[in-house]
């Protein structure tokens, strides 16, 4: 992409007139994310940047935001929720959707297609309509504001990126590995554990970021199914922004964005992991 | 091999069995087996997740209000001649006052008056009052002649026509209401009066946001992928990880930012002002209206866009565009003629992904998206939690359903689900 030695003026023009076109494309995606984590370290109550944070004096800027959230009781009992309902949700998630991985990947299995539809329509129906839809039938059943409730909701939509994941992740696997366990003696669970897994273990660990992820990200149905009692981060911050808007919401964001830098880069690491293993890079 | 005669019994294992039934056993037990895998999560969802949304596209037909408190009610009314009497003969207006009278001493009225409400507005205070009223009448009376009394809407066609269609076990009332459509006096199909037709203007506004949402993603994410898809490894990684952190981020965080960014006494307007494109009076509102829900949609969904894109760019070999160039191509033409085309099947899918995604989109369009920004959603979740018409609601989320699951389907024949990607 490099700019030849023989380009014209118009050449030169459009190359660099492109890149910084890029360039506000860039901004415009990461911008909204930079701005939240200055702003949230504000002494004041605004939300932009005062004349004292412009001219950095040090007076400015505070942690106020963030003991607020450690001594707001809501705000900890919310964090608390969000792990709890998360964590459960991605065992839970995990466990089904590796196994139903396993079956998925084997290309005799009947009605294989048809399976997968079924198993990833979680993903592809309206949050919206989801959440109306549990709501409705939690409810007659008696688990609408109840942890089992949401966790068994959150599980629902956290198991299609588990299938997705580890499926992709057994496309490269090479079954005569288990058949050659099987053959030396191992029973399935051993063959299972000391072979399959942990080949396929950066796939099915990405797969439960991803549920997790979801869980803890996740509001629509939260709004519906939840109490008082089980409300999670993101539905402290909604009624943050829609009820009592106060800087607060900043310091969350900001602790929230840190936290994905650390899931992403987890990721990342799986991600080449799972290549090397895989021979598709030389790592 | 050569002193086994070609017709002596065929080939078995060391128990006797033949070959071929023994291998057909041990493949039907392998099918079972990878079967047996997959049954937990798929019982698991239909029973969580499938089921539940069974029910609630169910909802949306299902009319059990009067079976339940009125039962004699449906049966009498459909005996009704429509064609040959104005209003029921009285035997059948009978058995509905006495289904009211006793609906009152039963306490429960309210179901039928809200019922009655949603097809006839204004009938809630006519059922309730009318109820209250027969309760009291005791012995034998001309029914019709009493009720008439009571409200002289008893005595319209209109008002016996309501209730024959909201007394039925099944309807397609909240269906065809969700498409502003009603029932006129005579049974036919027609248009709910002016004032009430919101839900198609709706359903369109929804599309078309939608749509401008697509086309501004595939405007901004198209040079991006391109760019990265065309730089060394080293940097594009780089430039990707500006497209995943959006990605990964809360999207109530996404939402929050572009709340402080563009509301009134917001970062964005703060700049304008300080650079002098606008008094401190003129500061423009661009959030809690469509602007707000369309800037911010685009930025949360623009990722979807970009990450289909960049793996269909990622393999388009430029050296069909030098070959354009050295054949005496201007670069616009072999961009438009080689390089454009490839990367369409890249541009289908995020597209398709990106209008499934805006269509069902609740949150953001909540929290920005004022009065003027309310997309589909949003009204689900209204009569969901506010006017508490699950029936509407369903009906509305199963017209929605259907929607999606028609271009899911279109998105499963153009891409297929096997080669979605994440990440």
């Amino acid at each position: 992409m490099a700019l030849p030695a023989y380009a014209t003026p118009l050449d030169r023009i459009w190359h660099y007139g492109f890149r910084i076109g890029c360039g506000a494309i860039f901004v415009f995606l990461i911008a909204p994310i930079l701005v939240i984590i200055p702003l949230s370290f504000n002494a004041e109550p605004y939300f932009t940047f005062t004349a004292g944070m412009l001219r950095l004096d040090p007076d400015a800027f505070g942690l106020r935001w963030y003991e607020d959230i450690i001594t707001n009781e809501q705000w900890m009992h919310s964090i608390k929720n969000s792990f709890i309902i998360g964590i459960s949700a991605t065992i839970l998630s995990v466990t089904l959707g590796t196994l139903a991985a396993l079956g998925l990947s084997r290309s005799y299995l009947p009605y294989r297609t048809a399976l997968m539809g079924l198993l990833i329509s979680p993903m592809i129906v309206p949050l919206i309509i989801s959440a109306a839809g549990m709501f409705f039938f939690y409810s007659n059943i008696g688990l609408a504001q109840t942890y089992p409730g949401i966790i068994l909701a959150h599980t629902a939509l956290g198991t299609p990126f588990v299938v997705i994941t580890v499926t992709a992740t057994l496309v490269g696997f090479d079954h005569s590995l288990t058949r050659a366990a099987q053959n030396l003696g191992a029973d399935p669970a051993t063959t299972f554990f000391k072979v399959q897994m942990p080949l396929i273990l950066p796939g099915v660990i990405s797969g439960g970021l991803f549920a997790f992820v979801t869980s803890f990200d996740e509001v629509v149905v939260v709004l519906f199914l939840s109490g008082f009692e089980q409300r999670t981060v993101p539905r402290q911050m909604w009624a943050g922004i829609r009820e009592q808007i106060s800087p607060t919401i900043l310091a969350v964001a900001t602790l929230l964005i840190t936290f994905s830098i650390i899931l992403m880069t987890g990721l990342e690491l799986l991600r080449r992991r799972n290549e090397r293993l895989r021979g598709l890079s030389p790592g | 091999m050569a002193d086994i005669p070609a017709n002596q019994a065929t080939l078995t294992t060391a128990d006797g069995v033949p070959l071929k039934t023994k291998l057909r056993q041990t493949q039907r037990r392998m099918k079972m087996r990878a079967l047996g895998l997959v049954l937990p999560l798929l019982a698991f969802i239909a029973v969580t997740f499938i089921w539940p949304i069974g029910l609630m596209v169910y909802r949306g037909v299902d009319n059990p209000v009067f079976s339940e408190v009125m039962p004699n009610t449906n049966a009498a009314l459909a005996r009704w001649d429509t064609q040959a009497d104005e209003i029921p003969p009285e035997d059948i207006v009978a058995i509905v006052a006495r289904d009211l009278a006793q609906a009152r001493r039963d306490k429960t009225m309210g179901r039928v008056a809200t019922r009655m409400n949603y097809d006839l507005p204004g009938s809630r205070s006519l059922i309730t009052s009318s109820a209250r009223k027969l309760a009291k009448i005791e012995g034998d009376v001309v029914w019709t002649e009493e009720m008439v009394k009571i409200d002289k809407r008893w005595g319209e066609r209109k008002t016996w026509m309501a209730m024959r269609l909201a007394s039925e076990r099944y309807t397609m009332a909240f269906y065809m209401a969700a498409l502003d459509r009603t029932f006129d006096e005579d049974g036919n199909i027609t248009m709910q009066p002016e004032e009430r037709q919101i839900y198609v203007t709706l359903f369109l506004r929804t599309v078309w946001v939608s749509l401008l949402i697509t086309v501004l993603c595939i405007l901004l994410a198209y040079p991006i992928s391109y760019l990265m898809a065309t730089l060394p490894l080293r940097t594009s990684n780089l430039l990707m990880v500006m497209v995943l952190l959006p990605f990964w981020t809360s999207l109530l965080v996404r939402t929050t930012s572009w709340i402080v960014l563009l509301q009134k006494q917001g970062v964005l307007n703060d700049i304008l002002v300080f650079i002098g494109v606008f008094s401190d009076e003129g500061r423009i509102r661009m959030i809690y209206n469509m602007t707000g829900t369309v800037i911010a949609m685009t930025h949360i969904l623009l990722p979807f866009m970009v990450l289909p894109l960049y793996s269909v760019m990622k393999t388009i070999s430029p050296s069909y565009v030098r070959a354009a160039r050295s054949l005496g191509a201007t670069p616009a033409r072999a961009f438009w003629k080689i390089y454009f085309p490839q990367s369409v099947p890249g541009i289908g899918a995020g597209s398709i992904l990106v209008f499934i995604l805006a269509v069902g989109y609740y949150i953001t369009p909540a929290l920005v998206g004022g009065e003027s920004g309310q997309l589909i959603s949003n009204f689900i979740a209204f009569h969901m939690q506010k006017s508490l018409n699950w029936s509407l609601a369903a009906a509305l989320g199963g017209i929605l359903l259907g929607g999606v699951l028609a271009l899911y389907w279109i998105y499963n024949k153009l891409v297929g689900i096997d080669n979605m990607k994440m990440g």
